[in-house]
Parts: C-alpha cells; structure tokens; sequence
C-alpha cells in the first residue's frame, strides 16, 4: 500500500485542475494524509483472487438500436454558457 | 552504418452511423455549428451513456475483415484530460480490454512497372478499440470556438505493430486499410470531413538492431500522400540528425503538408496521467459466436482477394483489376456485367468499364450509381462487338448515346442505322471491283506481289460502305476479288 | 398540528382528493403557507416557485375534474433534491459551481413524477453535489433540524429531510451514496428509502459516484414510500445500469405480506461510537419484532470494518472523474479574467467548488494517479466484492438486516470540523451501497433531548416489497411517524 507522504498536493492538484492557495494545499495535505493512514488499512484484506465488483448487479450488452433521437436546438443547448460567438462556445485561444 | 526506419501507425476511423456513440442524437457532417447536441453530447451534469448496438456490429465487421481475434468481453474505461473539445473532460474509450486484437492489413507495394504486380505483405496489427470523437475548435486572433457536432461520433482506433520501413508502406497500409473500411461499410473514410486520421510513430535503427529508436510522433497528417511525405521527411530528417552526431528526441512533431516541413509541437509540461478506470456508467460487452457469424457473413470479400480473383476467374489483367476494385460498386458492376456477357467476353467487359464508362464519368462528374448504362446494357455492347454485329469505331458511338440516354445498345442501333455489316453482300462486292478498277497502280504492285498495296483500296470500300462494313469481310472479298 | 393538510400522509390526502373533499390547489396553498411560516428557520429550500406549483395543482385539478386523475401521486405536493434536472428549473447541487444552471432537460424520475401527475415543488438544499453528512457543505448555507434548529438535519439530502419533517412539502426525493436518504431520515424523524442499486434511474442525478448513487424517496409513512418507489422505479433505456426487472404495484404488494420475519442482527454494527440512547432505541426494536413472532439472529458481515475505506476511495475516484465537466467551459462558473484554458480550468473549479468537494476531487484524482490504481481502486473493488459476498451469505439465513441507521441523532451545526469525524456517520450504511441492496430507515424513537432516532432495515436485492412489509410491520407497532417537531 502506498504510504500516505507520498501524495504529492501539487501534482494531484495540477492533474485536477484546482488551483488551491497556499493554506488550502496544507490543509489538504494534512486531512488527506489522516484519510490515505485510514486507508491504509485495506492492505490487510487477503484479496488473492477476488474479482472485483465494478457493478453490484452486471449485466452485458445494454445498447440502443441506432435510430436517431432529436437533440437539443442550437439555442438551448448553448443557454448555459458562459461566453458564446456564433453559435459556439467562446474559450481562451487554444495553442495547439 | 546503414540505418532503417520503423514506422507505426495509428489510424482513427469515424464509424458511419446515423446517430453518436453513447447517445440517439444524429451523427453528421458540416451541420451549422451545435446543432447536432443533446445533454448527453453536452455532458449536462446529470447524463449518462447508452452503447450505440450498429457502432459494435461495425467495429466486430471491421476487426474480423482484418482477421482479429474478438474479445468474449470488452468493457469501457474513462480516458481523462482537460481539453475544450472534450465535454466530459474524459474520453469514453477501451484501456486494456480492447474489442480487437491482433490482425493484420495486407498492402502491396509499387511493382517493378505500372502493369506489373508489386509484391505483397501483411502489416500486423496491434488491436482495435472503440471510442467516441470529440468536438471541433476553432482558432481566431483572440479566441477559440468550440462546436460539439462531431463530439461523441463513433471512432475506431486501428492500432498497426512498428512493422512498416518506408513512407511507401504506409501509404499502401492506408491505402489498404481505408479500401477494407470502405468495402465493409463501416466508414467513407473521407479524410477531408475527418472521417480517416492518422498519427505516425516513427523511429530509425541500425540495420540488424532489433530494440526501437526514440521515436517521433508526426500528428495532422491529413491526406494520404502527406503521410507518405511527411513520414519521408521525417526519416529524412531523423537520419541528418545522426548523420551530425545528434540523437533523436522523443516529441510530437506537426508536418504541414503544404510546405514540406514540420516542427516540434510545444512539449506538454506534465507527462500524460490519463487515470484510466472502468467507466461505471456503461455495462460490459459480451459477443458470443452467433453474434460473430452473423456479421461474418456480412463480411464482403477483401479488395486484394477480389483482384486475384478477377485475374484468375476472369483472366482480367492485373491493370485493369486494379482500377476494378478500387470500388466495391464497381467490382460488383463488373462481375454482374461479366456474367450477363457470357464466358470468354470479361476482358472486354473490364476494358470498355474501366476505360470508357469511367472516363465518361468523369467528364459528366457524376458516379457509377448514378450511371445511366447498367452492367446489362455493357452486356449487350460487349456482345454486339464480339458478335461482329456492332465495329469497334460505331460502338464508341453507340455507348456515348447508351451513356447519355440509358437506352440498350439494340436501341441505338436500330434507331440510328448502325448496323455493322451491309446487309447485302453483293453490295459490298459491287464496291470492292469499282475499288480495285480505281487504283490499277495498286492493282500491279499487288500482283506483283507487294502484299500490303491491297489496303489502298479498303479505303474507297469502307467511304462507300459509310464505315459500316466488317474489315475481315472487307478483306476477304477483295481477296477473292484479286486472287 | 398532526391533523394540518400539510403532515398528513399521501395515502390519506391522496383519498381526500379522489373523493372531491380537497383540491390540489388547496392542498399545495397548505403547503405553500407552511413553507411561507416556517422556511425562513429551516432553509431547506434552494429554489421555490410557488406560482409554478399553483399552475401544476390548478392542471392537475383539471385533470381530475376531467376524469383524468394519474394515480396516488395526482395533485400531491412533492420537492425534489437539487441534484435532480427538471426542465426549464434551477440545477444547482447547492454549488456555487452551478449558481445559474438552468436545466434543458427532466430527469427520468422528474418525468415520472410529472407522468403521475404531483406537483414538483422547489428543489431542495444537500451538501454540495452531496458530499456530506450534514447539510454544511451548501454554497447556500445550512439547512436546520427541525427538531432542533441548533442542529443539522444530516446529509447529503438534508434539504429533502427537513423539508418533509417541517412539513413543507408531502413527500420528497433524495439521493443516497452512502447514506445521503438514510441518515437526514433518521435525524429528522422520517422514512428514508434507499432502493437496490440500479431499480430506479440514474438518468438526470447529478452524479456523485456512479456505482453507489440511488434515487429515493423520503415519506411519513412505510406506505407512503411504496407510493413513491412505484412511481419513480422501473427500468430506464436512458440508464445502462438500470435493472431489468418487474416492478410491482408496491403499494398493493405491500398490503399482502406479513411476517413474522427472519431478521438478521449484524453484530459488527453495534460496536464503539454507538450512542447508548440510540443502541438502547434499537434494542427495543429487536425486542418488539421478537414479540411479533420474529426469528431474530446474529449475523456477522466479517469486511465491516473495511467499509470506510473501500467507501472512500470508490466515491472519490468516481466522483473525481464525474465532476471533471464542471470546467467553465459549457455551463458554470467561469474565473474572470483568465489568461488561457489551464488558467480558466483550474480557477474556475477552485472557485466555484466548496471546500469538501475539493478535497474529495484531489483524494479521487490521487487514487487513480499513475501507478496508485491497483493499490486503491481494484483493491477497493475486490474488497467491494467481499463486503457484498457477506451480505449475500448472510441472507441464506435471514429475510433482512436490522442496525441502527446512524450512530449518533442530530449533532450542532458546525460539531464535526474535521473529516474523519464526518465520514463515520456513514458507517452503517455506506456498506448497503458498496452492495447494491435496497434499505430503509424508520422512526423508532427519540432521545431524551427529543431527537428523532432511526432504524434501519436492510432487505434482499429487489426484494423491496419483503423490506417495506417488515418496515410496516415495525411502524404499525409505534406511534414515532405520527409525532411532529413544534415549530
Ligand atoms: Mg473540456
Ligand atoms: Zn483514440
């Protein structure tokens, strides 16, 4: 199990997108490193093979017939939207 | 040192269904900018994936084209990063329990001559995935804009072994692969809508190493001959590098197909942490043999089998196979017309198919389902001509009025008075005497025995006749004639 | 006060109203009047609009006078929490995040409800994108106990607990995590149902942790909550995870079954951090179903003790993935004045997110880093498997589980600051979402401070007409659903 001091605030937060201050990456830090020590525990379960459980009740196979739906109008579907220009979304310039 | 290049290909093909991957709204091409979203398209908080069934049936057609071996089960990760053209922030996608595996792309390479049959290999293939598009940005001075039409298309991911050595290779592996797709139905492989992408993985070795360069990824190839060119310029430029002493960095390069040069893309400060994990949303994939045989059976015959097949059942020569099965349509259009000829008359059928229909084709910008002369009507032409009917000059004539019409060549000929023989053989000998009575001078080199002083008088015959007259009668008569 | 339209029972106004003896539109004024009085001190509600649910009561009046009625639900008042899409409606998730959201489209419980013809009333507060146990965690304030307005209503539906024990409205919908339906009914004195995984549709619930996440109803009565549960359960061709299975009339099913009952009492859930008054409730309980012919036996669920844990690191992962679209990018708060897309993505959601929720995005993202994932997420899985495979054991023997539904009533707004504290007010009942199953809290008495207490019974997997039976059976024994907090 990896130990609890590995967590890495700034890579975690990089990967994350947040963009925390100073005391909130502390903060974190320190409550993290309690809950990964708790964590830490599950180490202990013999779970040689186990196979896990992704769905308490699987099944296979749920798919649609390809038979198109109506969507959203153009309106509609941009009425949330912080910054619009012609009928999209307007961000930052992307370098790509 | 001599070197050699290793070259892998990754190959995005958008999956041709009516509607998106993991939602019922439809899937299309240049669509006003946003109107092909729902919620789901749009990642609403709340929202959750549906499996598209026709995107699995395509994706099991295309691996079993390709010879894949198909997963019993397949599941769903969650491939995440931040990108605007990406509206969950994670790309629904296949991690380590792809639907394909293994396989293989056979490709043939330029042969010694146009006419002559390159040699041919298979080109194997690493696996094939399913996964969903994204949207598209679009850069302006201040700003980018953002249009989810594409977002949530489906799309393969054709993932080829690094056995390819020459941007030739890769180019015929495209070449292949997108004939395959194309032949299965599964995608138009139009590479100008996006509906084909390609990234090369390009490395160069010692001859005889077997462990691979640092490679270089060559991103927005978005033609095929800009593949094959930029893969030739980066082996190119790989080679100068150590050629000075210098070593390969590992990078994304852009090749800009206009200019012929590519540069280093900006290297990303962090290294890719995709944090893959099952998508909890969706439910695994399970295909059972039934499923498979049924879409087995859908499976058409592959391009390359289709020509040796053509050569030897139809004894049609490799350059016109070749131009046949660039189309599944026109193969199908050739072998219906081939039938209806009869045996021993497909050569004609391929020839006057290959050099006549589809030049007139071409001229009139229009395409072969479209084409007003059906393989019946190439039928009879080709008949007509073998028949003796119908002369190779006036058949010209009659097929422009078949293509331009649609009426059977019988039509034509009957309306038009275009029968290939005089119907009146005393005619023709009439004809031939005034001919021979015309020319004493070739009549005494002909005598003489100058053999070919006998074609200076099938002119005359032939201006009485109108052309109409049979040149083997022609000869004939005037044989007699003389003897 | 119990005979006010607004604390009675949808059976009861739901007969009212098919015998012509009440309106919709009197009945939701009552509510209305209701929140008007007593809202200002709980703050259970984001978002309210009174005009609109007038005009649902005045359309379902119509439909009724018409012959149209749509069934128990026709006219009743029902609030929803604010993770669950109603067209044209705020959809917050007590985020400053989605401060302005306006939802284009209906869940699919929305949609059903609307289909048996309640009147969908406010969207109700919960711990931002429900993450908590107590209602703090809103970007719009607490919402107050009932009972004790110095005091939290729990969570993550908080809103949907106190507003249904205030009454301002008649019944409402929650989700449940690890506890978020379960654990606000217990410290607010009501019935919290949280349905087997995958029987009612996730399609339109804000999604927290996908594998665990439930819709479900919160009610004054067991019976009340078949109501509910048949018309929001069923399978969804919009939900991939939905369960095929038959939904019967639960309400009808409910009456035909009775016990005695072979109940099971997982020894592990009686352990430290159990409140004596909350234990000696529960003992009484056991007690009184002993006395009604009851087989009762001790059970042991051996993974107990790893539930937290394998909780915390599926919900974070998940929801660490989950919340990545809220990116200001679409919808949501966008920073001011950024200076490209990174700039905008990680100060837009170090804005617009709350604290805890960060804090699980980072200990999420952390789990399924690079070269962590076997260690926390497969291993959480496999454990996930065990912690199920001993539920399932256990019910060879036995028809349901009974523990308590929360170790400790109501705590005081602001109590439990660090957040290990907080996560152990899910202990019993985080490991009925690790396995699927359906389980419901009921009243079964108060402290002597005069706080509700629940109890929790854990049924079969979609067996939940067995697990409402033996819920009923309980309820029909005790007067604690008729009690109503003064306010
Ligand atoms: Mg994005
Ligand atoms: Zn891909």
């Amino acid at each position: 199990m990896a130990a609890s001091s590995e967590l890495n605030i700034d890579h975690v937060a990089r990967l994350a997108r947040l963009a925390l201050s100073p005391q909130e990456k502390a903060e974190y830090s320190r409550q993290l490193g309690d809950v990964l020590h708790h964590i830490g525990q599950l180490g202990k379960v013999d779970v040689n093979g186990v196979e896990p459980t992704a769905h308490a009740y699987p099944v296979v196979n749920v798919w649609d017939e390809d038979v198109p739906r109506a969507g959203l109008p153009v309106d509609v579907a941009l009425q949330n939207a912080p910054r619009q220009r012609q009928h999209m979304i307007a961000v930052p310039k992307v370098v790509e | 040192m001599n070197y050699e290049a290793v070259i892998g290909l990754e190959v995005h093909v958008q999956v041709k269904t009516r509607s998106k991957m993991f939602t019922r709204v439809a899937a299309g091409y240049g669509h006003e900018p946003n109107t092909l979203t729902d919620p789901v398209v749009l990642a609403l908080p709340g929202v959750l994936p549906v499996m598209n069934k026709a995107a699995l049936d395509a994706v099991i057609k295309a691996g079993l084209m390709l010879g894949c071996d198909i997963a019993p089960v397949c599941k769903w990760d969650r491939k995440q990063y931040f990108y605007p053209d990406s509206p969950k922030n994670y790309q629904i996608s296949q991690y380590d329990q792809p639907i394909c595996l293994g396989g293989g792309v056979e490709i043939e390479l330029p042969g010694p001559a146009r006419n002559v049959m390159g040699e041919h290999k298979r080109i194997p293939l690493t696996r094939i995935h399913l996964e969903e598009d994204v949207g598209k940005l679009n850069h302006f001075a201040t700003d980018s804009l953002v249009d989810y039409n594409r977002a949530g298309t489906p799309l393969m991911e054709i993932v080829s072994e690094p056995a390819m050595h020459s941007a030739e290779e890769a180019y015929a592996y495209l070449t292949s692969l997108r004939a395959t797709m194309v032949y299965g139905g599964i995608s138009d492989c139009d590479m100008e809508k996006g509906q084909l992408r390609c990234d090369a993985n390009i490395s160069v070795r010692p001859v005889g190493e077997t462990r691979l360069g640092t490679k270089v990824e060559l991103k927005n190839l978005n033609s095929i001959s800009f593949v094959r060119d930029g893969i030739a310029h980066e082996i190119k430029r790989q080679l100068a590098v150590i050629e000075r002493g210098g070593t390969i960095v590992q990078e994304t390069r852009d090749y800009d197909g206009q200019t012929g040069v590519s540069q280093s893309l900006r290297s990303k400060e962090m290294a890719h942490d995709y944090r893959y994990f099952p998508d909890p949303d969706l439910m695994p994939v399970r295909v059972d043999e039934a499923w498979k045989s049924r879409l087995r059976s859908e499976c058409p015959e592959l391009p390359f089998d289709r020509q040796r097949r053509f050569m030897s059942q139809y004894q049609v020569p490799y350059t016109i196979t070749s131009v046949l099965i660039l189309d599944r349509a026109l193969g199908d259009y050739f072998e219906e017309a081939a039938r209806l000829a009869g045996p021993g008359r497909a050569q004609a059928v391929g020839n006057w198919l290959v050099n006549d229909l589809l030049r007139e084709i071409g001229v009139a910008k229009t395409d072969l389902a479209s084409a007003k002369v059906r393989p019946a009507q190439l039928a009879e032409l080709v008949n007509l001509i073998e028949s003796g009917t119908l002369l190779a000059n006036t058949a010209r004539t009659v097929f422009a009025k078949m293509f331009a019409t649609g009426d059977s060549p019988a039509a034509i000929i009957e309306r038009e008075g275009l029968t290939a023989a005089p119907t009146d053989a005393g005619e023709l000998e009439q004809w031939c005497r005034d001919a021979i009575a015309g020319n004493p001078k070739a009549l005494a080199e002909f005598k003489a025995g100058k053999e070919s002083a006998i074609n200076a008088f099938k002119g005359p015959v032939m201006k009485a006749a109108k052309g109409r007259a049979d040149p083997k009668q022609v000869d004939a008569t005037l044989r007699r004639l003389l003897a | 006060m119990a005979s006010a339209l607004h604390y009675q029972t949808i059976a009861g106004l739901s007969a009212q109203l098919a015998a012509g003896r009440l309106s919709s539109v009197e009945l939701t004024r009552a509510v209305l009047a209701r929140t008007e009085a007593v809202e200002g001190r709980i703050r259970a509600f984001n978002s309210r609009d009174e005009a609109d649910a007038l005009k649902q009561a005045a359309d379902s009046d119509a439909r009724r006078a018409a012959g149209r009625s749509r069934g128990p639900l026709e006219g009743i008042p029902v609030g929803l929490k604010d993770v669950i899409a109603v067209t044209d409606q705020p959809l917050t998730a007590s985020s400053k995040m989605l401060a302005n959201f306006i939802s284009p489209y209906d869940a699919t419980v929305t949609a059903k409800l609307k289909q048996a013809g309640a009147v969908l009333w406010g969207r109700l507060n919960l711990d931002e994108f429900a993450m908590g146990s107590s209602t703090e965690n809103s970007a719009f304030g607490p919402t107050r106990n009932p009972w004790d307005l110095t005091r939290v209503p729990g969570g993550s539906s908080g809103g949907s607990a106190a507003a249904l024990a205030a009454g301002t409205a008649l019944a409402t919908l929650g989700s449940d995590t690890g506890g978020s339906i379960r654990q606000p009914a217990a410290l607010c004195g009501v019935v919290g149902l949280k349905p087997s995984y995958g029987l009612v549709s996730r399609y339109g619930l804000i999604a927290f942790a996908s594998s665990l996440d439930q819709i479900g109803p919160f009610t004054r009565t067991v019976e009340d909550a078949a109501i509910m549960l048949g018309a929001i359960a069923g399978h969804d061709p919009l939900d991939s995870t939905s369960y095929r299975t038959d939904v019967p009339d639960y309400r009808t099913a409910l009456a035909g079954k009775r016990g005695p009952w072979r109940i099971g009492i997982p020894k592990e859930y009686f352990g430290e951090g159990l409140d004596p008054e909350v234990g000696a409730a529960v003992e009484k309980a056991i007690a009184f179903y002993r006395s009604q012919n009851c087989e009762i036996k001790e059970v042991s669920l051996p993974h107990t003790q790893y539930c937290l844990d394998t909780y915390y690191i599926i919900a974070t992962a998940e929801a660490s993935s989950n919340l990545a679209r809220f990116d200001g990018i679409r919808y949501g708060h966008r920073a001011a004045d950024v200076t490209d897309v990174e700039d905008l993505y990680s100060r837009s959601r170090a804005e617009g997110f709350g604290a805890e929720v960060k804090r699980r995005i980072i200990l999420g993202t952390y789990v399924l880093s690079s070269g962590y994932y076997d260690a926390y997420y497969l291993r959480a899985q496999k454990v996930r498997t065990l912690i199920r495979q001993d539920f399932l054991n256990a019910y060879q023997e036995v028809d349901a589980l009974l523990t308590p539904t929360s170790p400790v009533p109501a705590f005081k707004l602001g109590e439990k600051s660090d957040p290990l504290a907080m996560y152990l007010c899910d202990i019993y009942t985080i490991g009925v979402n690790l396995a699927g199953l359906p389980a419901v809290s009921v009243p079964c008495g108060f402290t002597t401070g005069g706080l509700p207490i629940g109890l929790q019974l854990i049924g079969q997997p979609f067996r939940e007409t067995e697990l409402l039976a033996i819920a009923r059976d309980y309820e029909q024994g005790h007067d604690w659903h008729t009690r109503v907090p003064s306010l």
